[in-house]
């Protein structure tokens, strides 16, 4: 007994050396990459959040950083605030925009920073460092006609006070916000009674057609040029200020040297109108954030050197269909064949001891409640962000209908069939291979399909930490308002399930046993189907 | 020879079987009758280890049956179900050698099935159909074949024509007969048929409730009953509306 004990104890500190070992050796190449990247040889890694502004912020940078002779790639549209944030903290990124709004207000509001916070003070001890402004606050302003509030001379929210008659329309969620329309009126006394709510996308035409003669909208929302809409100024500072920024890792300015001096560089030179401009051209005008950002920095007097990215735009699109589909298939393949390998198993174990299986069931489906987008979050401190994390979160994703079927598909099998093999003296082990997979086979690859289909359709939102596939051409659609665009994410994700579903078909027909099919009354063509390479010796008994 | 000794096994706390002591005679056919539920199912999935006993023990040729030597002694035992238990998704064929490649006696086998199909009236075309093509008669001879072709010294049926028609049963019931005087085995055979077992069985076993009531003859279990229950039994099945003076055929058989 004693011996036991000993035997396990020494089992777990073999497991708890290995765990030690493989986390030590895990940090050795951490610190390998890093001198790698002290020598130059690991690109600058910028990142955006999934929204046009974000990501043509996130492309200045990296246009900037590459002319100055510091290697930058961009991961665009990455997704939330908090993805990024941990992303950045895990060193999977070196840069990202942000907004200061944003960081006291989201990021770090458990804090509860005073709006005047010194932030890179702030931020250091997270190893974060801050830019200065880049020269825009992209925040809440009331809007109006530019041609109607020179009439009126009205120029900043208190002038709104002397005009009672005027009617007011906001987005339906800053009329009930607290810190929204009810702080307006008060703080600035609006007299205004003929106050409606309504859809954000409408406010703009409501506005235009002299319906309201006021809104709320972004001060860099693209809408404002294309609708000749001017900000009223904030004279009160109701609005938190939201200062486009960029926020490093500080280790990133000891790797990469040119960092700082491209930080100072846009340092005050993006303001409202600038980023108004560029929005609206990506935006309303179609023009890619690469050709829109490098544009920008030639008119403040950088020649990009980088941005060569010509060709017709139908070229542009296959090109981007070829590489979406190599990476969505292997989003879809390579997590289905690792949930066979483990899925499979798994399921045989949990058909062989039940309470182990309601164990295992219990803790796959546990893992399949969680949101996808929270589970690829989750996966970030751990596998960083792109192609691996969303390979390990489809493959979780995938585990249970493999799994489950394999279970149910191996409880199914008859009882007196399973004594049969007994009787016949096979082993548990002969008995699955002979008997139990083949029944259960069909069981099998209903789970495998469910697993394949339901992959191409997760791995679409893999997309968001930058996994790429069809998902990153579906955002970048969304983000343009390019249904073309979005179609060629889409249509292409929707044809590979279909795809997907049809090619089952014959898989089945040769992996089920054609007498398990004969026997459940399926349709089968010529019986010969499974007579052709039949068992020579069989043969000799049937001549002999 | 299979013998039981002080047998008793019981389901979720309902005995089942109690202290049963019965001896199977080498090459010889014991056929266990009794009314469903009597226990006689059960007796014969502990004769082949499918199911472990409460007390009592099993002894197979003077081993007594352990779950360590069960896969061993299990070679010497044959078994067929009621429905044949045959693996739906293999051949004919394919079903015959599955055991026998198994424990690398294919060639062997193979050379087996010949004389076995002849011995059942059975085509060997139909080597290459699935159990689903085959009749009911013919899938009982299949299972039956499956289990001799491994050459054990006992062969144990449970119910193996219990769900065939009147007509093809009495066919297989003939058959049968042959090939146990043919292959001079020990045989345990389980019914509740009365004339089967009268043609059928050297020796009778007639089990109620889980007791062994009577066990020798057909003739000493007509004549001279121990219990009431084994006359109502054998009673109970003379066909009703027949001539009491005719009996029928294979009923009482020759006397």
């Amino acid at each position: 007994m004693s011996n036991k004990w000993h035997i396990a104890l020494k089992l777990q500190m073999l497991l708890l050396t290995a765990l030690l070992s493989s986390s030590s050796a895990a940090a050795n190449v951490t610190s390998a990459q890093q001198n790698s990247v002290a020598t130059g040889a690991k690109p600058l890694i910028v990142a955006s959040k999934n929204f046009t502004e974000a990501v043509i912020l996130g492309e200045l940078m990296t246009q900037l950083l590459n002319t100055e002779g510091q290697p930058a790639v961009h991961k665009e549209g990455l997704g939330g605030t908090p993805m990024l944030w941990k992303a950045l903290l895990a060193g999977d990124i070196d840069v990202f925009g942000d907004y200061t709004g944003t960081i006291i207000g989201e990021t770090l509001a458990s804090l509860h920073l005073a709006p005047g916070v010194d932030l890179a003070a702030v931020l250091a001890p997270y190893g974060v460092g801050v830019s200065k402004p880049l020269g825009f606050n992209n925040t809440y302003v009331v809007g109006m006609r530019a041609d109607r509030a020179a009439a009126l001379g009205i120029r900043t929210i208190s002038d709104l006070a002397k005009h009672p008659e005027l009617p007011l329309g906001f987005c339906s969620e800053f009329v009930d916000r607290s810190d929204g329309w009810p702080m307006l009126r008060d703080r600035y006394g609006l007299p205004q009674t003929n106050v409606v709510g309504m859809e954000h996308e409408i406010t703009y035409r409501a506005l235009t057609s002299g319906d309201i003669a006021a809104t709320n909208l972004y001060s860099t929302d693209a809408e404002i040029k294309a609708y000749h809409i001017v900000g009223l100024e904030d004279d009160k500072h109701l609005f938190a200020r939201y200062d486009a920024i960029y926020l490093y890792r500080l280790d990133a300015l000891a790797r990469a040297p040119h960092l700082r001096q491209a930080l100072d560089m846009l340092a005050g030179r993006i303001d409202e109108a600038a980023m108004v401009r560029m929005n609206a051209e990506v935006k309303l005008d179609h023009v890619s954030e690469a050709k829109v950002a490098a544009k920008f920095l030639q008119s403040i007097g950088i020649k990009p050197d980088v941005f060569t990215a010509e060709g017709s735009r139908y070229q542009q699109m296959l090109t981007r269909l070829g590489v979406d589909t190599k990476r969505h298939l292997a989003l879809v393949f390579l997590p289905l064949a690792l949930n066979i390998l483990v899925g499979v198993p798994l399921g045989i174990c949990a058909a062989r001891w039940r309470r182990l299986g309601r164990v295992l069931l219990g803790t796959v489906g546990m893992a399949q409640t969680i949101p996808s987008l929270a589970l690829l979050v989750l996966l970030i401190p751990l596998l960083g962000v792109g192609f691996l994390p969303a390979l390990a979160g489809l493959f979780i994703y995938g585990l249970l209908p493999i799994m489950k079927n394999t279970c149910l598909g191996l409880e199914t099998v008859p009882k007196d069939l399973r004594e049969s093999a007994d009787a016949l003296g096979l082993s548990a082990m002969a008995r699955l291979r002979v008997l139990e997979l083949p029944l259960a086979s069909p069981m099998i690859l209903a789970g495998i399909k469910i697993t394949a289909i339901i992959n191409v359709g997760t791995a679409t939102i893999g997309a968001i930490i930058g996994a790429g596939g069809y998902g990153e051409t579906i955002l970048a659609g969304v983000r343009h308002d390019d249904t073309t665009l979005l179609l060629l994410g889409a249509v292409p994700a929707a044809l590979l399930a279909v795809l997907i579903q049809v090619a089952f078909a014959p898989i089945e027909r040769w992996l089920i046993p054609f007498g398990l099919r004969l026997s459940q009354g399926q349709q089968v063509r010529a019986r010969g189907e499974a007579l052709s390479g039949g068992k020579s010796s069989l043969h000799l008994a049937v001549q002999g | 020879m299979i013998a039981a000794r002080g047998l008793s096994k019981s389901f979720g706390g309902k005995p089942v079987l109690a202290h049963l002591d019965l001896v199977c005679p080498t090459a010889k056919t014991t056929v266990l009758l009794g009314p469903s539920g009597c226990g006689k199912s059960t007796l014969l999935r502990l004769f082949m280890g499918l199911l472990w006993p409460d007390a009592g023990e099993i002894v197979v040729d003077g081993t007594v049956l352990t779950q360590g030597n069960v896969w061993a002694l299990r070679r010497q035992m044959g078994y067929v179900t009621q429905d044949g238990g045959l693996f739906p998704h293999l051949t004919v064929g394919d079903n015959l050698l599955v055991a026998a490649r198994y424990f690398g006696i294919e060639a062997a086998a193979v050379e087996r099935i010949g004389p076995f199909f002849a011995m059942t009236k059975l085509p060997l075309e139909l080597l290459r159909r699935f159990p689903c093509e085959l009749s009911g008669g013919q899938r009982q001879r299949v299972s039956l074949i499956r289990a001799l072709i491994l050459e054990p010294s006992m062969i144990l049926l449970d119910e193996p024509m219990g769900a065939l028609d009147p007509m093809i049963r009495r066919e297989l019931q003939t058959d049968l007969q042959a090939v146990f005087h043919a292959v001079n085995k020990t045989v345990v055979l389980v019914t509740h048929d009365v004339s089967e077992a009268a043609f059928l069985g050297d020796q009778i076993v007639m089990l109620n409730a889980g007791r062994l009531v009577q066990e020798g003859s057909f003739e000493s279990l007509v004549r001279s009953p121990k219990e009431a229950c084994v006359s109502e039994f054998l009673a109970a099945q003379r066909s009703r509306g027949w001539p009491n003076d005719r009996p029928m055929k294979g009923d009482l058989h020759e006397q």
